[in-house]
């Protein structure tokens, strides 16, 4: 009963010495990267550099599990760069960076861990083994941050190809559909834990599991793993923003794809005393639609920005630009009818549904059948 | 009662305002939008002439389809969806600014106990002392407490997350401000301007000078977007917009002039930058600025953006050695060209013109195999930097020109100043189409050992030279006959035999020889036939360049693989040049390089009226989703506690919070 009562105490007060630790490291590395390498910046990029501390610092006061992510990541990442010695080659040598902590090492491994944690989680839904689940969950974490780490090295490593080649790791359709996977994982895993439960995974982990799928074809068939040095149009700190950003949209989009199947199949009656109540599936189907489309929205918007620096005009109606307002278009019209008219069920299940070919065919099918000036990604 | 039928004004103001008229507006733009991204915008109109023939064509262009964006149509559901973003916030806001006020605090007992969320509790304290750790309670919440005597006790009405209003009205008008901020670039002034007549869009190809006022725009103009390529050592005072079939001359209020138009490379041969070093001069020549501008990085002179958009040949001087293909002479004459510029050939086919087209210092092509990419190479903005370079290389200078015969036919060829390794031998390579949206179909002529093209032009000489095919046979039929059977009928025959051999393919290369024995020879003798032929012409045509070589007073040739490649490969092309196309085939020997920048200039005034309506977007659906809005009464009478709860939307967070409430409620009261 005291509980209930307590008051909210001012942010600050409730901060463990861990929330602390964990700021003063994110600090720490910030600022150390400022002082080793801000000659190489310019005045947007250490901007960038110096928001991400508090940012990065709240975000994981405000969801814990964040900064564990953050350390081990951040520590094995450190570990794979003193293995390199500064030499690429290393990569095919040292033992740890050659089965596991090389950027692709770790990437691979990360495919490896979310292809897994789908059967797990398919596996815990059906034999309703709370334990299973549990450990789908541990997999899906490992699967982050052997992600993470991949990523971390991979920027390393462009590094190491050349000064002038070095780049964040978001410039090409590769590296975004690795961005994508841990993107949406994480989006998830917040919900899971926020939620208290496991059962959707299951479904989630489908549309990672597919974007794994194409990452492998990607990387075996189109030999696309290979980092590239950027393309002028693309050397702009804006890519630092803007597709991050996207991706949190196209995350969130394609999981509240997931649960508008899972409410559609529940409400049928299919796995329904397997999943959360319908309500609950309805209610984070409304969720990630809003964060969805709140960071497509900002996005969106510094896209325009960029483009108004790039391309002679913040909007051109460029395939790219067209489709990311259609997408816009689409779930504004969700949000409209489920706040305004106050309306739920399976026929905005289905709408969230369809929503992910909207959204497929703007991050992927624009790319592979329209032509435009956003052609970074080509199949 | 019958209630009277709205009037007409009000039934419209209905419908703007409705939610159903907002969601189809969206859906309609959506699917609107949609087109413009599936048909390409923009392009020459004979492209789309080519794509859908003349009666479709005409259709689709009175429906506006090849500039959907800026099509009236498009035009009318923006609009509509301005008006019904303003009607929705005119009819809304001012009952959203009183609920953000209001505490509501007139609700009676009895409402409160109709709702839903309801929650009693006993209490022994007064009902001042439990009003006052109640509103302790629901400020630490968060809440905005009002604390109301009523007559036998206490009403709290408390609220929380009142922004959520103030978010939807941002997040409304920012939809209004960025139409506006839109409409405010687009071309609107000039679509009036064109329909009254007083502008007209220019459709000859004619030097910018002789452009007549009816189709410029004056530096006042407030809005444009335009493009123009400067040579270097040029300068340039207006830009060109794309309208429709033609286009408009934008003078601007200062010119500018290139210095120097750069590419820097990475080491693996993609570009890494795009610089143009430009000066800024006022109308009287005065000079203003001088200025680096790359990609990303756009310079802002007078409220105008300048972008490096493309670049270009500026008119580089070539150098160049000519062949007339059929002359049955291995000579060679001059040419001096420059790109952009025209030549009149003299020499060979009289009346033809050279049209010299592009000239690019460096192409990397795909040396794997497969499809040269088919992208535009020359925009700056694009590119891909995915996919299998491995094969990528620089294959060095290549050439772009257009042979203008008599009767205005013409046909664009590419040719490389390099040869280029195929297969472990090295060739002159030019490429021929009829057709820009055609493929390159390539010719390749074989170098010889010294790495010249010589040996081919003098041993085709040769072969296409009548007068010398009877002593080629003679000396042919001398060296493929054993001595016995020299002075016999078999020699006169085997010499009648290469000779006409050679003269069917003069007329024609391979092909002719294919006609002829398909022809005359029997279905199942035919294959050996072509043995026959094919090794006859192969050692004719060696008899044939030491005959050429003799004439050129140059050694013989050799007697090696070498050769025997450079002949059977030197047959190979000359039966390709019937296809060819052309007369004459042209040598790059040096060249002077000019280059051009393409830059964009923009004025947009909307801009900053965009980037506002994207804040208030960005806060207002912030302030929308994240902010629960929610309402809290606590009526207390002595012994008695009514908590009620309400919001808009019924969440599973609401709930959990109405229970927490009530537990506190339960505790307080204790």
């Amino acid at each position: 009963m005291e509980l209930a009562l307590n008051q909210p105490a001012p942010l600050l007060k409730r901060l463990s010495w861990f929330d602390w630790l964990f700021a003063v490291i994110v600090a720490t590395g910030g600022l150390f990267a400022l002082s080793r390498f801000g000659e190489f910046m310019d005045i947007y990029e250490k901007g960038i550099l110096l928001t991400a501390i508090p940012a990065l610092a709240i975000f994981g006061w405000f969801w814990k599990p964040f900064r564990t992510l953050f350390i081990v990541v951040g520590a094995i990442s450190l570990f794979a760069i003193s293995q390199y010695h500064g030499n690429l080659a290393r990569m095919n040598e040292a033992f740890f960076l050659k089965y596991l902590i090389s950027s692709q090492a770790a990437i691979m491994w990360m495919c490896a861990l979310f292809g897994l944690a789908t059967l797990t989680y398919w596996a815990g839904l059906l034999s309703r083994s709370e334990f299973t689940m549990k450990t789908a969950s541990a997999m899906t974490w490992s699967a982050v941050a052997m992600g993470f780490i991949g990523m971390m090295v991979r920027w390393y490593e462009s590094y190491l190809i050349g000064a002038d080649v070095g780049h964040i790791p978001v410039s090409n359709l590769y590296e975004v559909f690795v961005l994508f996977c841990l993107i949406t994982a994480m989006l998830y895993l917040y919900y899971e834990a926020r939620y208290q439960t496991r059962q959707m995974g299951a479904f989630v982990l489908l549309v990672i599991s597919a974007a794994v799928g194409f990452i492998l074809w990607y990387a075996f068939d189109r030999d696309a793993q290979g980092i590239q040095p950027l393309v002028p149009a693309l050397k702009s700190w804006w890519m630092k923003l803007h597709v991050p950003a996207n991706f949190i949209g196209y995350g969130s989009f394609s999981i509240s794809a997931m649960l508008g199947a899972a409410y559609l199949l529940a409400q049928r009656g299919i796995l329904a005393n397997r999943l959360p109540k319908l309500e609950v599936i309805d209610d984070i189907m409304y969720k990630s639609i809003a964060i969805g489309f709140a960071f497509f929205t900002i996005a969106t918007i510094l896209g325009a920005m960029w483009a108004a620096d790039a391309w002679g005009g913040y909007w051109s109606w460029d395939p790219k630009e067209t489709w990311a307002l259609i997408v816009w278009l689409n779930y504004a019209a969700w949000l409209h009818i489920r706040l305004v008219k106050g309306l739920r069920g399976p026929m905005l299940a289905w709408w969230a549904l369809a929503g992910l070919f909207v959204t497929s065919f703007a991050f992927l099918g624009v790319n592979m059948f329209l032509s435009g000036l956003h052609s970074y990604g080509t199949l | 009662m019958n209630p009277t039928p709205p009037s007409f004004g009000k039934s419209v103001f209905e419908l703007l305002s409705s939610m159903r008229f907002a969601i189809s507006l969206l859906s309609i733009l959506a699917v609107a939008s949609i087109i413009g991204t599936v048909l390409k915008q923009a392009e020459p109109y004979n492209n789309y002439v080519i794509q859908f023939g003349p009666f479709w064509f005409e259709a689709f262009e009175k429906l506006g389809l090849y500039d959907v964006y800026h099509a009236a149509w498009f035009l009318v559901i923006l609009t509509f969806l301005v008006v019904s973003t303003s009607v929705c916030i005119y009819r809304n806001a001012p009952n959203f600014a009183r609920e953000m006020k209001s505490f509501r605090e007139h609700v009676s007992e009895q409402s409160l106990n109709a709702f839903k969320h309801r929650h009693e509790a006993t209490t022994a304290q007064t009902p001042e002392t439990l009003a006052a750790s109640a509103q302790r309670y629901l400020e630490g919440q968060g809440y905005k407490v009002k604390n109301l005597p009523r007559e036998e006790g206490v009403l709290l009405a408390a609220k929380a997350g009142s922004w959520n209003r103030l978010g939807y009205f941002l997040a409304h008008s920012a939809i209004v401000l960025i139409c506006i901020g839109g409409l405010m670039d687009g071309n609107l002034i000039f679509k009036v301007q064109q329909l009254l007549g007083y502008k007209k869009i220019e459709t000859r190809d004619i030097p910018q000078s002789q452009v007549p006022a009816i189709s410029r725009l004056s530096p006042s103009n407030p809005s444009f977007r335009g493009s123009v390529q400067i040579p270097e050592g040029s300068s340039a005072d207006v830009v060109f917009l794309n309208v429709a079939d033609g286009y408009l001359v934008q003078d601007l209020p200062f010119s500018v002039a290139l210095k120097q138009f750069r590419i820097e490379h990475y080491t693996t041969g993609q570009p890494k930058n795009f610089e143009s070093d430009i000066e800024i001069f006022d109308r009287s020549g005065k000079k203003i600025r001088e200025a680096t501008i790359a990609v990303n990085h756009p310079l802002i002179q007078d409220g105008i953006a300048i972008y490096q958009a493309s670049f270009a040949d500026g008119g580089t001087r070539l150098s160049l050695r000519g062949w007339n293909l059929f002359a049955p002479t291995a000579s060679s004459f001059p040419i001096e060209g420059t790109v952009h510029q025209t030549t009149t050939l003299t020499s060979a086919a009289g009346g033809s013109t050279l049209e010299f087209i592009d000239f690019r210092p460096f192409n990397i092509e795909d040396m794997g195999g497969g499809d040269a990419p088919t992208r535009d190479t020359m925009s700056v903005l694009g590119g891909s930097s995915v996919g299998d370079k491995k094969h990528l290389r620089n294959v060095g200078p290549s050439f772009q020109y257009k042979l203008r015969d008599a009767r205005g036919q013409a046909r664009e060829f590419s040719n490389y100043m390099l040869p280029l390794e195929l297969d472990g031998r090295w060739y002159m390579m030019s490429g021929v189409r009829d057709a820009p949206n055609e493929a390159f179909r390539y010719m390749r002529m074989p170098l010889d050992a010294d790495g010249n093209i010589e040996t081919f032009m003098r041993l085709r000489g040769a072969l296409l030279n009548p007068d010398l095919r009877p002593e080629i046979a003679a000396r042919f039929a001398r060296q493929a006959l054993p001595q016995n059977a020299l002075g016999t009928e078999i020699e006169t025959k085997l010499t009648h035999s290469a000779e006409q051999v050679l003269a069917l393919f003069d007329k024609g290369g391979f092909q002719t020889l294919g006609q002829f024995i398909e022809e005359k020879v029997p279905a199942a003798e035919r294959e050996k036939a072509a043995g026959t032929y094919l090794r006859i012409l192969e050692l004719a045509a060696f008899e044939a360049l030491k005959i050429a070589n003799r004439q050129a007073n140059l050694p013989p040739p050799k007697t090696d693989d070498a050769t025997g490649w450079v002949v059977r490969d030197t047959l190979n092309s000359v039966s390709d040049m019937f296809v060819y196309g052309a007369p004459i085939y042209l040598q790059l020997m040096h060249y002077d390089e000019v280059k051009a920048t393409g830059l964009q200039l923009t004025r947009s005034p909307g801009k900053n009226v965009v980037y506002l309506g994207s804040l208030l977007l960005t806060l207002g659906v912030f302030f929308m989703l994240f902010v629960r809005e929610r309402r809290v009464w606590l009526l207390i009478k002595p012994g008695h506690a009514l908590l009620a709860m309400s919001s808009a939307k019924h969440t599973i967070d609401f709930e959990k919070e109405f229970t927490q409430h009530a537990q506190a409620l339960d505790s307080l009261a204790q």
